[in-house]
């Protein structure tokens, strides 16, 4: 809970994992912390606006809730040139949209040490749009990557984080997962940092701030460098551990994240002892530590077993390393430990089971029972009950296509609304709608109507209606101005009333040259009706404010 | 401090807007009283919207994983008739069910009714304790929003929960915003009268 993040020394209190990422990072002594909310990472961003807003607000620690992603990740690495320690955290679809600016930052490197949180969500337990497994930045950003598996080391990890990231003047990427992000577990405390009193400088460097040709590929050459001293200094860490004796087995796994909590159970409960390589980083590999773990020093072994959540990232790894050093090593991944959903307990004990040759009964399912579907609902009188019954009645008998954005209003997908076409990622449904209208005929065509949220216009929506009056589509655009990030726990955003300078949404959409715009309230039916009806007759693009405040903000006041 | 109990592993189960999170973490903080390992899981976002939720604690002397694996739950706490179906997977023919005899509807959906849900329990265990905590607390306390407390509670006196009534209090009264407090230790004290009927 909130209160515990900023208890004693030495105490020992219980922590979910993101409040234990901010703990980390106030142990640090972090100065900057940006982000853009995004489950399962939105409680780190949360409990430091908390922070902000309370008597024990910490002086010298600056907050912010950014407009996106890559905005937020831009920020933080302003403040690190300057020296300052910052945090950007979002989820694995925010880094996405700020790796425009991560490539040629993990090229430059920092100055003050820089942390960037990424939370994953297999099995989309938050998220629509894809399974996305961040650990591919490895890959192409070059950014060294590590992956805590409790609470107690999401502390730990962001702090050792911070140092290493100062150390190599690299940003450091902390990967949580769901069950990593939203696991509270008992976490012993250290002194939170009171030296904030540090005055970020930016002291010019253009050899390393500007990444232009031809210093650009001297910067790349010297990020590889930089990568294989960290590689060396993480096969020294403890963070990349050994349980059990690596000599007494013929058979070995390697794991990390929240699969190695369930190896350890799988293993207890098998009352088994089999040597785990337990992974804290995931880039740069210890891989002389893993060479020898997989080679003929730990006595041979046969058979090694990589537990990892979706894609066999690891598993490739050691599958190139066993080919130096044991040929006849067989690595076992993917073909029996499943690449799409998250694994859980009973999965990877029987993984094990299996590989170990040890008889174990799954539970018995033959009386698997239906309860009925509970699909989550719009709330009972949120606005957008509104919205939804309004656009039915006023396209009842029009061939129309209803694009979806992300945000609550996406259960329009759901019954009893079921008026979603298509549903990609933030923003996106400005950008679809205008290639659908431009391919569609014009005349006696179908007609488009598109949601797309307040809190989403901001992040992406802006730069795709530009583009539609630009270029001259006539979808109808109706920004659902609940007036707060709702899906995400309510944050808020621009134009939300908590910001007392905030940004008008119509002087935005008419600076943008939108001629058709009207703000109504969707709770006058009859109007919001008529509204719509004339809309969709317009040749140019049209826009309809649906003002009318979250209940959860009326609930605040 | 007694610290023989290897492990002890709860489900509970309900709609996002039940409290379950609450619950969650008056058990974490009350097993943490008492010297025991904790890891819980819980999810946030779509999921609450009123939806199915399922979260998870689990505690003893060393306790690695966050979830309770298939068939592996020591006891499924129902905060709703319906949901206890969806514990099922936890369960086995040991595994207690506590459920609040409270019916939250589905929009267009039929339901089955409390014999049909009991009997397809008692395919899997037959203990099960079904008790009308939202009534309860709605006619001896004016609101049903703390049912849940009120069923962690009574489980802690009937012992169906290894966790001591006094930890549970403590817990409460850390975690239970101040304003609500009163009415928290009305409805743990208003568990220990029934406890004894
Ligand atoms: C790139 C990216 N960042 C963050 C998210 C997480 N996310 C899902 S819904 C949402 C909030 C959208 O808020 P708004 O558009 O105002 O809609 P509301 O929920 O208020 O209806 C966010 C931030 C995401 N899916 N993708
Ligand atoms: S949280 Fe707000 S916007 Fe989301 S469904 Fe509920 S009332 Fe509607």
């Amino acid at each position: 809970m909130f209160e515990n993040i900023l208890e004693k020394e030495n105490k020992k209190v219980i922590l979910l994992g993101n409040e234990a990422i901010v703990r980390g990072a106030l142990e640090a002594g972090v100065q900057f912390v940006s982000t853009y909310p995004g489950t399962p990472a939105s409680e780190i961003g949360n409990s430091f606006y908390q922070i902000q807003n309370s008597k024990d607000e910490i002086k010298g620690l600056y907050f912010e809730f950014s407009v996106n992603e890559k905005v937020a990740m831009e920020a933080a690495g302003g403040a690190s040139f300057c020296g300052l320690r910052s945090l950007v955290a979002m989820k694995n679809f925010g880094l996405n949209v700020a790796s425009d600016f991560l490539l040629p930052l993990v090229y430059s490197g920092v100055k003050g040490g820089m942390v960037i949180l990424s939370a994953d969500d297999p099995s989309c337990h938050s998220s629509a749009q894809s399974e996305e497994n961040t650990r591919a930045f490895a890959a192409l950003a070059h950014i060294p990557i590590l992956e805590p598996s409790t609470p107690q080391e999401c502390k730990d990890f962001v702090k050792f984080a911070f140092d290493l990231s100062e150390k190599f003047e690299i940003p450091i990427m902390v990967r949580e997962t769901t069950r990593v992000a939203h696991q509270s577990a008992p976490v012993k405390l250290s002194v939170i940092s009171d030296q904030l009193s540090k005055k970020g400088k930016f002291v010019k460097d253009h050899k390393k701030f500007v990444t232009m040709p031809p210093r650009v590929l001297e910067m790349h050459q010297e990020l590889l460098e930089k990568i294989e001293k960290i590689r060396e200094f993480s096969e020294n860490s403890k963070i990349n551990s050994i349980f059990g004796n690596p000599t007494s087995s013929k058979l070995g796994i390697i794991t990390s994240g929240v699969s190695y909590l369930y190896v350890k159970e799988a293993l207890k409960e098998l009352n088994l002892d089999i040597p785990v390589l337990k992974l804290g980083f995931f880039n740069p590999l210890p891989e002389e530590k893993i060479k020898k773990f997989i080679g003929p020093s730990a006595g041979g072994l046969i058979k090694v077993l990589i537990v990892e959540e979706l894609e066999p990232y690891l598993e490739n790894e050691v599958n190139k390393l066993a080919k130096e050093v044991n040929c006849d090593l067989r690595v076992i991944g993917k073909d029996s430990v499943p690449e799409v959903g998250e694994l859980k307990p009973e999965i990877v004990i029987q993984v094990i089971a299996e590989f170990t040759g040890k008889k174990y009964k799954i539970q018995d399912t033959k009386y698997k029972i239906h309860g009925a579907k509970r699909h989550p609902q719009l709330c009972p009188g949120c606005p957008y009950w509104f919205v939804f019954n309004g656009v039915k009645k006023a396209a009842k008998d029009m061939d129309v296509i209803f694009g979806g954005d992300i945000g609550c209003y996406m259960l329009a997908g759901f019954s009893p609304h079921n008026i979603q076409d298509y549903l990609y990622c933030m923003g996106s449904s400005i950008g679809i709608a205008h290639g659908i209208k431009k391919a569609a005929p014009p005349a006696g065509g179908q007609k488009l109507i598109t949601f797309i949220g307040d809190s989403t216009f901001f992040h992406s929506g802006i730069p795709a209606l530009i583009n539609t009056v630009f270029n001259k589509s006539n979808p109808l655009i109706i920004i659902m101005n609940n007036s707060t990030t709702a899906m995400t726990g309510h944050q808020p955003h621009p134009s939300a009333p908590a910001e007392p300078d905030g940004i008008e949404i119509e002087n935005i959409v008419k600076a943008c040259g939108v001629k058709n715009l009207k703000t109504i309230d969707p709770a006058k039916q009859k109007e919001f009706i008529q509204t719509v009806q004339k809309f969709l007759k317009k040749d140019e693009v049209s826009i309809i404010i649906a003002r009318h405040p979250c209940i959860f903000l009326k609930k605040k006041k | 401090m007694e610290k023989s109990l290897e492990q002890f592993n709860i489900v509970i189960v309900g709609t996002g807007g039940q409290g379950l999170i609450t619950l969650l973490q008056i058990l974490a903080e009350a097993a943490l009283i008492e010297g025991y390992d904790i890891r819980t899981s819980e999810l946030h976002g779509l999921s609450q919207r009123g939806g199915s939720v399922e979260v998870h604690i689990r505690f003893g002397k060393e306790i690695y994983s966050p979830l309770v694996a298939q068939g592996g739950a020591d006891l499924i706490l129902a905060l709703e008739i319906q949901e206890s179906l969806k514990g099922v997977y936890f369960a086995n023919e040991n595994t207690t069910f506590l459920i609040n005899k409270f019916f939250i509807p589905i929009l267009g959906e039929k339901l089955l009714n409390e014999e049909e849900i009991l009997k397809e329990l008692k395919k899997i265990s037959k203990n099960h304790v079904l008790i009308p905590a939202a009534d309860i607390c709605e006619k001896e306390l004016g609101s049903n929003v703390v049912a849940g407390v009120y069923l962690l509670s009574y489980a802690s006196f009937k012992k169906i929960i290894p966790l001591k009534p006094n930890s549970i209090l403590k817990a409460i009264q850390k975690i239970v915003p101040k304003k609500h407090y009163d009415l928290n230790k009305k409805t743990f004290e208003l568990a220990k009268k029934y406890e004894k009927n």
